[in-house]
């Protein structure tokens, strides 16, 4: 038995790197201070793994070596024209990084699940900015908290213990004031000192309606999208009348009709509370590294996702060259799909051509993609049994740890990245030198 | 492994030696400079006929790191039409202000740079700041963690414990792989966690019992105490506002009597920003004639112009009050990100007009203190990038500095009352190529205490920039545009070595190492276990997940610091 402390948790954008696990036979058997996702991972990660490599031939999957499997995925990426990057939001920079290099290497579109969740959190901050801060500044600093279409005790359950409404700052030691705003009373409503159910699909209209109220205008409707105005006159007032606020929003909002519009809202929201207090804003991003994926693609190449290197320079065009556009134009012909299972998560018609072309999966999980892949490819679990570095919701970068032995023999995302890419290389300079 | 190499009978121009545009043969074996190769095996550069310098170096670019990044993500338009493509050496990129990583050191090293220091790192992002500068290739590098509002800084120097608060100034830049001690806006910055910020230096910093002139003195102190290579770095208060020249001057003038021996302890940067008169935007004068003036009778002060260029750019410093306030004057888009118990950044995208009155000043007060400041050895070339220009603009900088010409070819351009008001047409000044030198690279190595960069002594770094300009038949105030197209491009930069690119074409993807101290005080265990007790109330992650482990650096190059405590 061992016990391994101040262990970051791969599993939300919460990022809790407080964790202490006890280890028994190269099994995690004891995990302290994570919550239930947390717990539900490092005790269960290890169901349904696959231990070999996979190939398909004729229909059927065959076990193959590493090598072979390798080398039939950089076969399948040389000889595409537009291959598919997809996934990343579960994996490590540095694997990410590796993924960058391929694409441009193979001139293919990268892309990340941000596509589907809080990309338009990204447009939203292209087109007005955005007024965050670190979780810790606000622990310190807020006496107000507002979740708008988020529901953290479910999806990012340490949230508010570590970062807002539990936890004392050194120039908050009142309790803080918490609003939620959603089309349903959420666990987290029930917590909330001011509820605001709004209807389905008006959240713009809100966000509007506050934003002309904190500039002293009169509203001359009588409600908006099922609120009174007095009660937005409330909250309005609440919100210039805190110290520092902090505001929160998660797919209720970035997924909901209106999508970019409402993030540029609440975004310029946020922006104008600070003429008159101080006040920021974070997207809830979710996928434990989401936001580090979008880092690193925007160093490397400018652009936070939906990278086209097909020209042989990046270039981005949400919507265009974004990963379920591409699939629904049926523009792809080839797929490399790493620590994700977009399956399930695609709309029916992109999944499928996903599914018709050749795809190569990366994930230590039989998922619903790798069972329809040609290529499968076992990992480890980052975080778990391989390190790297994954970034909090707030930009704040932190260690993931090898905390227990991969099953033998199973190799890390980045390594299997870095070995298809020297073998896309090495397949090119042979196709060079005898064309 | 490494090959010798020969740059023969170039003019060469290396300052710290003395060395004034003497024909010489520079030799070079495994990374360093020699006294002699063999010269029937080593390779050769015939260099006649131009200027051989030491590689480039740069004090103060923000190149890498959160807020950096956090500007390439609010403007994707910065990068649309700056594309550039993978080749068979280079990996591809884009961006004109806020370049990819890659790119980065591409165009540095195409301009014959081979060492920059990237100045604003949130020490809480430190690893991220890191990552960056390993992907930033063909350049040595370094990056100063801002320390000036760090509470462990105001509480300790509030208390008068400044031993104890440079031995956590010591933790941290080891645990940072830090190389400098940054100040911004000292006490304004954290008074901007509550939206606010301060207006002098004396003025009270709120929640905290201590005032900008405290910190700066106590942090000058601690840097002394701990033997740093450079000195600190200071980002005036009150930067980018009218009047502010006196906050400057008081600023330089506050540390003045902690100089000894004519050494600098004190580097203001940027000075252009910290240099207006007038009391609003319509009255705005130049201040660097009495900066200059100080700076010409005081040899404590070392400056960085921060010249403005006419051009689409994208600002950003921990000065994130100042940025709130450029996103007020502009309207335009804003990005604030606070970092816990350390700093802040604020970015904004700006263009700099010629036909703006203020802008145009400030283009003038840059070129005035660099011309105004008799000696090189204290202001050098910057353009504090991306914030009044882009690194891409040096050569056309140089031009102006080296011919009076070019200053009045735009002079022509710009607003009618800035030219009425410039202080630029009495000035006949015109720089010479040794000046040039100790401009962009001897005087800032110098500065940076960094022994091996900035010259071509035998023991020195084989980084080297050799450029088509031939200074016995080229008159630079005349040719002025010959000037700036040769220092666009040099015909060759040599990197640890190594030929690494040529006429502007990369030939070698090249690393480069990352620079930091190691900085060893007598009691060292004694700030870890206080440390480790407050971190959990100071920030939101473990101490043990805090630190920068030296091995996630590609390349490092720790400089070891004996502290006097
Ligand atoms: S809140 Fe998220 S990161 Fe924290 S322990 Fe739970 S699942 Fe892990
Ligand atoms: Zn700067």
């Amino acid at each position: 038995m061992r016990t391994v402390k101040h262990v970051t948790c791969p599993v939300c954008g919460c990022l809790c790197d407080d964790l202490e696990l006890t280890i028994k036979d190269e099994k995690v058997v004891k995990v302290k201070n994570g919550c239930a996702l947390c717990k539900a991972k490092f005790l269960g990660y290890s169901k349904h793994r696959v231990l070999k490599p996979l190939v398909r031939k004729n229909g059927r999957f065959f076990e193959v070596s590493y090598e072979e499997a390798v080398s039939r995925a950089a076969e399948i990426l040389t000889e595409a024209n537009y291959p598919l990057l997809y996934g990343w939001s579960m994996t490590s920079c540095e694997a990410v990084s590796a993924g960058i290099e391929l694409a441009e290497e193979i001139g293919g579109v990268i892309d990340t699940t941000s596509t589907l969740c809080h990309g338009p959190s990204t447009l939203g901050i292209q087109d007005v900015g955005i007024s965050s801060a670190t979780l810790g500044q606000v622990r310190h600093r807020a006496d107000l908290i507002v979740y708008w279409g988020s529901n953290p005790l479910i999806a990012h359950p340490r949230h508010m213990e570590r970062y807002t409404i539990f936890r004392k700052g050194r120039f908050q030691k009142e309790k803080r004031k918490l609003i939620v705003v959603d089309v349903r009373k959420t666990e987290t409503a029930e917590t909330a000192d001011i509820f605001l159910q709004i209807k389905p699909n008006m959240d713009y209209e809100v966000l509007q309606a506050l934003r002309a109220l904190i500039r002293d205008q009169e509203l001359d409707v009588d409600e908006v999208a099922g609120i009174p105005t007095e009660r937005l006159e409330e909250i309005a007032d609440t919100m210039v009348e805190c110290r520092f606020g902090a505001l929160f929003f998660g797919s209720g909002l970035t997924m909901t009709r209106g999508k970019n519009r409402n993030i540029d809202a609440v975004l310029s929201l946020v922006s104008d509370l600070n003429k008159l207090t101080k006040f920021i804003a974070m997207p809830m991003r979710g996928h434990f590294n989401v936001t580090g994926a979008d880092m690193i693609l925007t160093w490397q190449t400018g652009y936070p996702y939906a990278v086209d290197f097909s020209l042989g320079y990046p270039r981005y065009n949400p919507g265009e060259t974004s990963a379920v556009d591409i699939l629904l134009r049926e523009e792809s012909d080839a797929a490399l799909v790493v620590a994700s299972d977009p399956v399930a998560s695609l709309p029916r018609k992109a999944a499928e051509h996903l599914a018709e072309n050749p795809l190569i999966v990366v994930d230590p999980h039989m998922s619903a993609t790798a069972r329809m892949a040609d290529v499968v490819l076992p990992s480890t679990f980052v975080g778990i049994e391989s390190g790297g570095t994954a970034y909090r919701m707030d930009h704040v970068p932190l260690p993931l740890k090898k905390i227990v032995e991969p099953p033998e023999g199973i190799l890390s995302d980045e390594e299997i990245l870095r070995i298809i890419l020297s073998e896309v290389k090495r397949k090119k300079a042979e196709q060079m030198e005898n064309p | 492994m490494k090959m010798e190499l020969i740059i023969r009978n170039g003019f060469v121009f290396d300052p710290i030696n003395g060395v004034k545009g003497e024909k010489m043969d520079i030799a070079v074996r495994d990374g360093k400079i020699v006294e002699r190769v063999n010269e029937r095996k080593a390779l050769e550069i015939d260099a006649s006929g131009m200027l051989v310098m030491p590689g480039g170096v740069d004090i103060h670019c923000h190149i890498a790191g959160s807020e950096v990044n956090a500007g390439r993500l609010l403007r994707p338009e910065d990068h649309f039409k700056y594309s550039e493509r993978k080749t068979a050496t280079t990996r591809s990129g884009s961006g004109h202000s806020v370049p990819s990583t890659f790119t980065t050191g591409y165009r540095y090293s195409r301009m014959g740079y081979t060492t920059i220091m990237n100045p604003a790192m949130p020490p809480l992002m430190a690893k991220h700041t890191h990552k960056e500068l390993n992907d930033t290739p063909m350049v040595d590098k370094g990056s100063f963690p801002l320390l000036g509002d760090w509470w462990f800084v105001l509480e300790h120097l509030s208390n008068g414990r400044i031993e104890e608060c440079a031995r956590y100034v010591a933790w941290l830049m080891t645990s940072t792989k830090g190389y400098a001690v940054k100040i911004v806006n000292p006490g304004g910055v954290e008074a901007w966690g509550f939206g606010h910020n301060v207006h002098s230096l004396d003025e009270q910093v709120p929640n905290f019992n201590i005032t900008p002139r405290e910190i700066i003195r106590g942090l000058c102190k601690v840097n002394k105490l701990l033997n740093l290579p450079h000195t600190i770095h200071v980002h005036t208060n009150n930067l980018g506002k009218p009047g502010n020249y006196t906050t400057t001057l008081e600023t330089m003038k506050c540390v003045e009597d902690l100089a000894a021996d004519d050494k600098p302890v004190i580097h203001i940067t940027h000075c252009q920003f910290s240099a207006f008169k007038g009391s609003d935007w319509k009255t705005l004068r130049s201040g660097a004639e009495e900066i200059a003036r100080y700076v010409n009778n005081h040899s404590h002060v070392t400056l960085d112009m921060g010249q403005v260029v006419f051009t689409d750019t994208t600002t950003m410093t921990a000065d994130a009050p100042f940025q709130y306030t450029l996103h007020e004057l502009t309207g335009s888009k804003w990005t604030n990100q606070d970092v816990e118990t350390e700093t802040s950044v604020g970015i904004v995208p700006f263009r700099y007009r010629r036909k703006s009155y203020v802008h145009a000043m400030q283009w003038s007060i840059g070129l005035e203190l660099a011309l105004l400041i008799k000696d090189p050895w204290k202001i050098f070339l910057t353009t504090d990038h991306p914030n009044a220009g882009p690194f891409t603009a040096y050569p056309r900088i140089i031009s102006w500095l080296m011919s009076r010409r070019a200053r009045e070819a735009t002079m022509k351009k710009i607003n009618r009352r800035a030219q009425s008001k410039s202080l630029l047409p009495s000035i006949t000044r015109e720089l010479d190529f040794y000046e040039i030198a100790v401009m962009t690279r001897a005087g800032q190595a110098k500065a940076l205490g960094l022994k091996d960069k900035g010259h071509l002594g035998v023991g020195a770094d084989a980084d080297i920039a050799v450029y088509k300009i031939n200074p016995e038949e080229l008159d630079p105030s005349r040719d002025y545009k010959i000037v700036r197209k040769a220092f666009r491009r040099a015909a060759y930069t040599v990197k640890g070595g190594e030929i690494v690119a040529r006429n502007g074409e990369i030939l070698k993807h090249v690393k480069g190492a990352t620079l930091w101290l190691k900085v060893k005080t007598s009691q060292q265990t004694k700030v870890n276990e206080d440390l480790k007790r407050r971190f959990r109330d100071y920030w939101t992650v473990e101490y043990e997940n805090y630190p920068v482990s030296e091995n996630s650096l590609d390349i490092s190059h720790p400089i070891n610091v004996e502290a006097k405590i």
